[in-house]
């Protein structure tokens, strides 16, 4: 498998990662510890969902395969799950550039 | 590992790892028909039916020419009927003639002339027989793998698909390169968010401004119908997969294509290059239509990566069906060639991508796939849409 996994619970892809991938179904309550850290789910994360790794103010870059994947929406929590709920796509928002807004 | 498969040498030089009479109608008009002469004669038959081509603005109606010819000529079709109603924009006897310029054998029907659909039954079983008469005559041999070209195409994607199956496609990819074939990716809506690392891989500025072209001008599409693209990228299916967003689709996707430098990108169902490395071609991101197109560029086999699960064929190209996830593996194994789930349980991703490769080559032979077995012939043309001329026109 492409990274490493962290206490045989999330999928790190890459170092620079600011979330891990779930391997499994995860229970809320689920402790990790890696490289003298520890995590622990805020929150039940199904298979292949993400979890933060770092705590994300909104506005911030997250970040899977060492690239940025969109940015965080409100501040989450290191152990919440990162999903549509708080974090979003700036790309291919004809949205925004219909109502004036920026397109990065 | 093999060097060399045993395929179908065709009069262009092409090799053709199965030996088809294609029935190709020129609209949805004849569709029907086509699908029932094919049905009526035996599996070495195979229609294309669609839902284009009555009538269509210029452009669109060139690109589905461009597919219904490709389809013709794909180096797996020994010969072609061209089956049409008879009022239709697009010419049965222009299609058999440049299908026919390759070298393929080609005939037409006309449903309206053979005296309607009856008459058109029993005058295209004749054909086809008379055309498979020469086609059944064609004999395997040997063939070197430089001579595969590979369509890579990616379905129902989760989280599963950017971690296993992709890369796992893409290291078979790498190998078939480096052997001196060519492997071909598309959907550019799925480069949105990872074209910075694809324009990095292009071997001249030309090829990564006209990479980076195509890519701003499917973001710009989104802007142009003013919506945003979150309501369909990722989809509903892949969100709950744990897909959130584009970028995050996308950085997983073009790992399908593998790790060598991108030779250089084609129109949809524009002809691939044989030996050509890896190739891109600008699609829509819909996977039937996206395999059409590749098939139609000369694609022999094609592999599908799916997270969630696709059962997605080609009538003419053999579909190798791959998933990353180890529970729709437990679903759906008998709509799955390979598991690459096996990763989660310490495969390497280069060890799923000898399989994969081994698989290619055992399909090349002549094994059949899940879908090809099942007959799960999915066939769609991409639709250049009002917005898309109004926008070339205005370029």
């Amino acid at each position: 498998m492409k990274g490493r996994v962290l206490d045989d619970t999330l999928l790190l892809l890459s170092d620079d990662d600011t979330v891990g991938t779930a391997v499994d179904d995860l229970e809320a309550g689920t402790a990790l510890d890696y490289d003298g850290r520890s995590v622990t789910l805020a929150e039940d994360v199904p298979f292949g969902h993400k979890v933060a790794l770092e705590p994300l103010a909104a506005g911030d870059e997250v970040r899977k395969y060492g690239e940025i994947i969109g940015t965080a929406t409100q501040s989450v929590e290191r152990g919440e799950w990162v999903h549509t709920h708080n974090c979003e796509s700036t790309r291919g928002r004809g949205d925004q550039a219909a109502t004036g807004g920026e397109t990065a | 590992m093999d060097a060399t498969f045993e395929g179908y040498r065709r009069p262009d030089g092409r090799v053709g790892v199965r030996n088809y009479v294609a029935v190709i109608p020129t609209s949805v008009a004849a569709a029907a028909v086509a699908t029932a002469t094919a049905d009526e004669v035996g599996a070495w038959a195979r229609a294309t039916p669609h839902q284009l081509g009555t009538s269509q603005p210029d452009a669109a109606r060139r690109q589905t020419e461009r597919v219904l010819v490709g389809i013709g000529q794909n180096p797996n079709v020994g010969a072609a009927l061209v089956v049409e109603l008879g009022t239709e924009d697009i010419d049965a006897e222009d299609v058999a003639d440049r299908v026919a310029a390759d070298g393929t054998a080609a005939e037409t029907l006309t449903i309206r002339e053979a005296g309607g659909t009856e008459a058109a039954l029993d005058e295209g079983e004749t054909r086809l027989h008379r055309l498979n008469d020469e086609v059944k005559r064609a004999r395997r041999e040997e063939a070197d793998v430089a001579e595969l070209v590979f369509g890579v195409e990616c379905g129902g994607s989760d989280a599963t698909s950017g971690i296993a199956a992709n890369p796992g496609v893409g290291a078979a990819c790498d190998r078939l390169v480096e052997a001196g074939g060519t492997a071909c990716f598309s959907e550019t809506p799925e480069f949105i968010g990872a074209e910075h690392i694809l324009a990095d891989r292009c071997v001249d500025e030309e090829t990564r401004e006209r990479l980076l072209d195509r890519v701003d001008a499917r973001e710009s599409m989104a802007e142009l119908m003013g919506v945003d693209l979150r309501g369909a990228q990722p989809t509903p299916g892949n969100q709950e997969g744990g897909l959130t967003t584009i970028e995050e689709k996308s950085l997983g996707a073009i790992s399908k294509g593998g790790t060598t430098p991108v030779r250089g990108i084609v129109d949809y169902a524009e002809t691939l290059p044989v030996g050509g490395g890896l190739v891109l071609m600008d699609t829509p991101g819909y996977d039937v239509e996206s395999v059409v197109g590749k098939v139609a560029g000369g694609a022999q086999v094609v592999a599908f990566t799916t997270g969630r699960g696709s059962t997605t064929g080609n009538p003419i190209a053999p579909v190798i069906k791959v998933t990353g996830n180890p529970q729709t593996w437990e679903r759906m194994s008998n709509n799955i060639d390979v598991n690459a789930g096996t990763v989660f349980d310490g495969e390497s991703i280069d060890s799923v991508g000898e399989r994969v490769y081994e698989t290619l080559v055992d399909v090349a032979n002549g094994r059949r796939t899940e879908s090809e077995r099942r007959r799960l012939e999915e066939f769609a043309i991409n639709e250049i849409q009002p917005e898309e001329l109004t926008a070339e026109a205005d370029a």
